[in-house]
């Protein structure tokens, strides 16, 4: 495949060479911008907004929950199933890399989605959990497609085959984001969860101004983690390729030697003498 | 402030994975890193 730009290049020894580690001057200002966001979002959503009429105080867990869902559902698994097709088509281990950070990513994210509407749901549904709402069992199945994935990928030993079949496997489990997606809409009585609040319009002012910048800030925070883990998966695929280089070079090596010393010291079995 | 358990709870649990996270993936890199041959390193390229 074409070679893409290295906009964001890798920090560099005073000696010239690459680092070892998998941060870049691009990666440390986007991971201190981020900082700063979370910090401000933090402050805004502890001491500036205002409590919610009917929810009190737990309204706040918006900010992190919204956002986490959004880097979940539009950002990773998108992500995933985009480079995924690129996968099949280019038949590339740099989109396989790719893929495999965003799913790895979604995993987190999506478990940190259900986490997090676990603790907001407690005080306002009174539950925990609940098995028939349709939001969140296609977001569990989700979860479990998205580790399924990155456990089948470790099952594979060969890369271009753990390429190509885990890629089926990745755009097959993004289907489910329609499902997770339109859940609410298509099946109204069978959901806790309101219709989006953002595309309702409930939202003003304050609660949607930081609402925007937490989405915002986390949209970062997964750019700044997709850029490492991308490049600690680019790292492992060359360590792996490496290995075989050497070990094959070494093999070739031996084989040459062997073949000298036949020709040098050819063997003579007693009695075949002519 | 209402429910402060709760919140301290859902921001605690996810700032803390997600730094926890963050932490072994730059851990995981400089190990990885070494491992790899130095023209290996520049992974923004690559002809594969």
């Amino acid at each position: 495949m074409p070679e893409p730009v290295a906009a964001n290049a890798p920090a560099r020894s005073p000696e010239g060479h690459a680092g070892v580690g998998t941060g870049s001057t691009g990666t440390r200002i986007l991971g201190g911008l981020v900082l700063v966001g979370l910090v401000v979002v933090f402050v805004l959503a502890f001491f500036v907004t205002e409590p919610d009429l009917v929810q009190k105080d737990i309204v706040r867990m918006l900010y992190v929950h919204v956002p986490i869902a959004v880097v979940t559902l539009y950002l990773s698994v998108a992500v995933m199933a985009v480079a995924s097709l690129m996968v099949l088509w280019k038949r590339s281990m740099w989109w396989d890399t790719t893929a495999a950070a965003a799913a790895e990513l979604g995993a987190l994210f999506c478990g940190l989605m259900l986490v997090t509407g676990m603790i907001w749901g407690r005080p306002t549904w009174n539950t925990w959990w609940e098995w028939g709402d349709v939001r969140l069992m296609t977001s569990l199945v989700l979860f479990l497609m998205l580790i399924g994935y990155l456990a089948y990928r470790r099952m594979l030993v060969d890369p271009m085959a753990r390429a190509r079949r885990s890629a089926v496997l990745a755009l097959v489990s993004s289907l489910n984001l329609i499902l997770v997606n339109r859940s609410v809409e298509w099946w109204k009585n069978r959901t806790l969860h309101q219709e989006s609040s953002l595309i309702e319009g409930k939202l003003e002012d304050l609660t949607l101004f930081t609402l925007f910048l937490a989405i915002l800030v986390f949209v970062g925070l997964f750019a700044w983690l997709m850029i490492h883990r991308f490049r600690v998966g680019w790292l492992e695929y060359q360590s792996e390729t490496a290995g075989l280089d050497i070990a094959l070079a070494e093999r070739r090596a031996q084989a040459s030697v062997d073949v000298d010393e036949a020709v040098q010291h050819p063997k003579v079995e007693p009695g075949k003498q002519t | 402030m209402t429910h402060l358990g709760y919140l301290i709870a859902g921001w605690g649990i996810t700032f803390a994975i997600i730094a926890g996270y963050s932490v072994a993936m730059l851990r995981r890199g400089r190990v990885i890193g070494a491992r790899v041959p130095a023209d290996r390193r520049r992974w923004m390229s690559t002809n594969d």
